[in-house]
């Protein structure tokens, strides 16, 4: 035996015999038991309440993330998941009655008497890939729901956030059910031999390439996805506003938001070309105040998470039709990754710079005549996870609810609907399909079944042949006409 | 191929000019698509009976009078569906207001099979009408005369730069699933089934996948002869009621313990009688296999020596005119095709056990089918079946209705597939369920934003937690 042990490839083999063993687990029922999943839920709190500092470090290891924003968006918003899950369990896993109106008996005589239910049951062993901006709480959050739901479960952290990835599976594999809850890292071998196996669900957070790799994997086996992407976030900017309220929650969103490398981070602005300079100025003013003269030197923010990233970044503010358009920051630190807030005015609307996600904190402004003209342009590219407005026109918002395809809309604030649990967490189109957070994320790794009740009463001989002219008369009043015309039916009065 | 793109073009159009988005339009299509079938009741009694021999009776309650209750339905409850739901939210956000709206989805493409090919074809299509999206309706080619008659018809009563009609072959579908959609229904096998989400995924277009597998039937011993009586039609009325045991939720086979299975084969036996006659096979009340391709496929289940040796009842077919009359097989070997693959069609395995609760295992030891069947007054099995079994549904003590239910979703599970239908499960699985936050400017919230302090810090962890006692002494200086 050498002094060093040699790391064993996850191969699709491994893969193989790590699924057989989930699923040995789950048809033994044990994740199905509420004691269970209370008490995991229980032992996840547990973890983050006594290894609040490591993930914090880790944090600040692969994202340079302050600790101001590792507690609040990563920490306290998955405690506050885990709280919001271990409270309302209880509701979530009771069936829902269905309930017949008597509009239902009207219509469907053949199925009174009846009761009916629709009762939740987990789909089985589910793989959950997370993403590298929000490596510890975009891994948990959707474990917590496929925990609530009853499921055993794979979690692959993503490789590029790797002190959290390796900080997962060390906290996971102390604190959690060893037997139903395993965490695999690696890149793209391991992800590839996950993507072979058989699932009951996968849910993917990442970019859109990706998630068609995982959909055509899944397409397979026949497995239903939950994707959560990205896409360009607008932030449609009126006059008539409380201009440095707006500008600082627009801040908030973007740079606050690690950096802007945030799935909802507003990604580009639309303002009037009168409006235009005014935001500008409001824009440097506050962030200065936010960040200093010097944001280069701010601890306050997320660095680039890697070169790759670093250099996709730089290539879109150099590109020659938009380097000159800058008209505040620009400054880079490669040996840091830090790119200072950068705000662009008028890119022309075929840079690369308004073709894909940024996903890092360069800002452009795109101005129109008329802020309605705003929608057009939003509507002219792919539908991005979130989008927000800041008026106080009441007929403006108006048009942009009913206009503006979106997974999730925010009016006069950015990112804040993430927080909010009733609301459900999605994409459409581009930006993805499904939606959690809350109960929805219970119902997300759940099959809803429905359970009808009949009794051994009531049978209509309609239903059975012979078939006869008098039987077709019956059975057209019996499933769509009134009670009245049912009992002319079935005395044989009906003029059908 | 040309043809295709450019009415994709013109149904993106439709839909851009936002003319599906208005309530009177949706209600239109749907009241129009209630006057075509009252209209041509007959034409669509005559094509169900030349695709599949299918009585008008059985037509009328498994095609024609879904459709309308279902139209029927939707138009009286599509204010309510399309109305906002008010989401509660906590204090810390207020004042602000969370709502969730219904948006329709685009452009979607329905794929129909061939067994209820109008029903299964114009139901989605009144979810799809109701959501406000627009469509394109791809009726199965194996049941030409119906594909026909949709083609022909649809665009005659209903908005026909909304709403497409394409029929053809595999080519076609080929053709169709290049396309990008804002969402797929497709309704047949899991073998195309997976074609149809792998051409998806090229778009990251969401898709409900109505598949199916074998839907088994336990029938515990029964003590009272109604209850059995009427058991035993409710089987029948399962299996060769629905288009001749062709059908995704028709009874595929019947687990019974061994000492009660003689009393049900016996029962089964008389009551098949008594609903086709002597010779069922020219009984006009049972369809005909829908093809050659099914005919053969069925005729080599039974073509298996050990399988031919189990049938205890029917067994004869006749190829010219594609019948085959109602079968009962007792105990065929578990590992024969006709107990690995979905029948479709009348051939009815019993399989006897010595316990009933065996059922269970039994039933978990295979693919998770589309329904699972009960007939059962032991309340404590009833629990069991549903807990300890997946399915799409569950329903004790009766066959097939539950289909015609709105308050119950439908849709499968595992193998059976994913998504479901009917009522409003219709009108949202073709919407984006919009999440809506409205804020005002005031009051602010300073712990928002940096440079960052311990105040700050505080103030949020507070927040996180709704603790809002703790978080007034903050404020007022009160807690360290």
């Amino acid at each position: 035996m050498g002094s060093e042990e040699e790391k064993k490839v996850f191969d699709e083999e491994a893969a193989s015999s790590l699924v057989k063993e989930l699923r040995a687990s789950f048809v033994n029922g044990k994740t199905r038991s509420f004691d269970w999943r209370v008490s995991q839920l229980k032992s996840m709190l547990k973890m983050i309440d006594k290894h609040e500092t490591e993930i914090v470090a880790a944090l600040r290891d692969d994202l340079s993330k302050p600790e101001h924003e590792s507690t609040i968006y990563e920490i306290a918003m998955l405690r506050n998941s885990i709280t919001l899950a271990l409270k309302e369990i209880k509701h979530w896993i009771k069936p829902e009655k269905a309930i017949f109106f008597f509009q239902t008996v009207k219509t469907s005589l053949t199925t009174f008497p009846s009761s009916g239910e629709i009762v939740s049951e987990p789909l089985g062993v589910v793989l959950i890939i997370s993403a590298w901006n929000y490596p510890f709480l975009l891994s948990l959050d959707p474990v917590v729901g496929a925990i609530a739901a009853g499921n055993a479960l794979v979690l692959k952290p993503s490789e590029i956030a790797p002190a959290t990835s390796s900080l997962l599976a060390k906290l996971v594999g102390e604190y959690m059910d060893f037997s139903s809850i395993r965490v695999v890292e690696g890149a793209v071998t391991e992800t590839s031999a996950l993507l072979e196996q058989k699932w009951d669900k996968i849910f993917y957070t990442g970019n859109g390439r990706v998630g068609r790799i995982v959909m055509a994997a899944a397409a397979k086996h026949l497995t239903p996805v939950l994707l959560e992407l990205g896409g360009k976030s607008p932030v449609v900017v009126d006059s008539g506003i409380n201009l440095q309220v707006s500008v600082r929650r627009i801040i908030a969103g973007k740079w606050g938001c690690n950096n802007g490398q945030a799935c909802i981070s507003p990604d580009y602005i639309i303002t009037t070309k009168d409006y235009a300079p005014k935001l500008i100025d409001t824009l440097r003013n506050e962030l200065e105040k936010f960040y200093g003269k010097n944001p280069l030197e701010s601890k306050d923010f997320s660095r680039i998470v890697n070169s790759n990233h670093f250099t996709r970044l730089t290539k879109l503010l150099d590109e020659d039709k938009v380097s000159g358009k800058i008209v505040h920051g620009g400054e880079r630190d490669k040996t840091n990754l830090k790119i200072a807030p950068t705000i662009l005015l008028d890119v022309p609307r075929d840079s690369l710079i308004m073709s894909e996600e940024i996903f890092g904190p360069l800002l452009p402004i795109l101005t129109v005549d008329k802020i309605e003209d705003s929608f057009g342009i939003i509507n002219s590219g792919t539908k991005p996870l979130a989008a927000y407005l800041f008026t106080n026109n009441k007929k403006l918002r108006q048009q942009f609810v009913m206009n503006v395809s979106a997974g999730g809309l925010v009016v006069n604030d950015t990112t804040l609907h993430l927080a909010v649990h009733t609301l459900p967490f999605g994409g459409v189109g581009e930006s993805g399909m499904g939606a959690y957070h809350g109960k929805f994320s219970f119902d997300a790794f759940s099959h809803k079944k429905a359970v009808l009740y009949r009794s051994f009463l009531g049978d209509a001989a309609v239903r059975y042949p012979p078939y006869t002219r008098g039987k077709l008369r019956l059975m057209k009043v019996l499933i769509t006409g009134s009670i009245f015309s049912i009992i002319c039916g079935l005395l044989g009065w009906s003029k059908v | 191929m040309r043809e295709l793109e450019d009415g994709l073009a013109e149904l993106r159009q439709t839909f851009k000019s936002g003319r599906t988005r208005n309530a009177a339009w949706r209600k239109n299509q749907l009241r129009a698509l209630i006057q075509l079938i009252h209209d041509k009741e007959d034409k669509i009694f005559e094509a169900l009976l030349q695709d599949l021999g299918k009585h008008p009776v059985e037509s009328y309650r498994d095609e024609i009078g879904i459709i309308e209750k279902s139209a029927v339905n939707a138009l009286n409850c599509l204010e309510k569906w399309m109305a906002p739901k008010k989401s509660r939210l906590p204090l810390l956000f207020f004042p602000a207001k969370g709502e969730v709206m219904s948006e329709p989805l685009g452009v979607v493409l329905i794929f129909a099979s061939w067994n209820f090919p109008i029903s299964l074809a114009l139901d989605p299509v009144i979810g799809a009408i109701a959501a406000g999206n627009t469509v394109v309706l791809k009726p199965s080619e194996l049941a030409p005369e119906c594909a026909l008659f949709l083609a022909e018809f649809v665009p005659l009563y209903l908005d026909c730069k909304a709403i497409k009609v394409i029929g053809g072959g595999a080519d076609v579908g080929e053709q169709l699933l290049q396309q990008k959609w804002d969402k797929i229904f497709f309704t047949g096998s899991p073998r195309v089934g997976r074609v149809v989400m792998s051409a998806a995924a090229k778009h990251l277009t969401p898709v409900t996948l109505e598949l199916g597998g074998k839907c088994p039937v336990i029938v515990d011993t029964l003590s009272s002869p109604s209850d059995i009586k009427v058991t035993v039609k409710r089987v029948i009325g399962g299996k060769w009621g629905p288009c001749s045991g062709q059908a995704c939720i028709g009874v595929d086979y019947v687990l019974v313990e061994e000492k009660f299975a003689p009393t049900v084969i016996d029962l089964l036996k008389k009551t098949i009688k008594k609903f086709y006659g002597d010779n069922p096979k020219d009984s006009k009340n049972i369809c005909r296999i829908v093809n050659k391709h099914h005919f053969g496929r069925l005729h080599k289940l039974l073509k298996d020596p050990l399988v031919a040796a189990s049938i205890i009842h029917g067994g004869s077919l006749d190829e010219e005119k594609l019948i085959i009359e109602p079968t009962i097989l007792l105990n065929p070997p578990l590992d024969a095709e006709i107990m690995t693959e979905e029948i479709f069609g009348p051939l009815l395995p019993i399989i006897t056990l010595n316990n009933i609760q065996e059922s269970i295992e039994f039933i978990n030891s295979r693919p998770k089918p589309l329904t699972i069947y009960a007939f059962t007054k032991d309340e404590t099995f009833q629990r069991q079946i549903v807990s300890e079994t997946s399915s799409g549904s569950v329903t004790f003590n009766d066959t097939m209705v539950q289909f015609a239910c709105d308050e119950l979703p439908f849709g499968g599970v595992g193998q059976s597939g994913f998504g479901r239908y009917h009522g409003k499960y219709s009108f949202d699985t073709f919407s984006h369920e919009k999440a809506i936050l409205q804020r005002s400017f005031f009051p602010e919230l300073e712990p928002r934003y940096p440079p960052w302090n311990d105040f700050k810090l505080k103030f949020i962890r507070f927040g996180y937690k709704y603790d809002y006692f703790n978080l007034l002494l903050l404020l007022m200086g009160l807690k360290k």
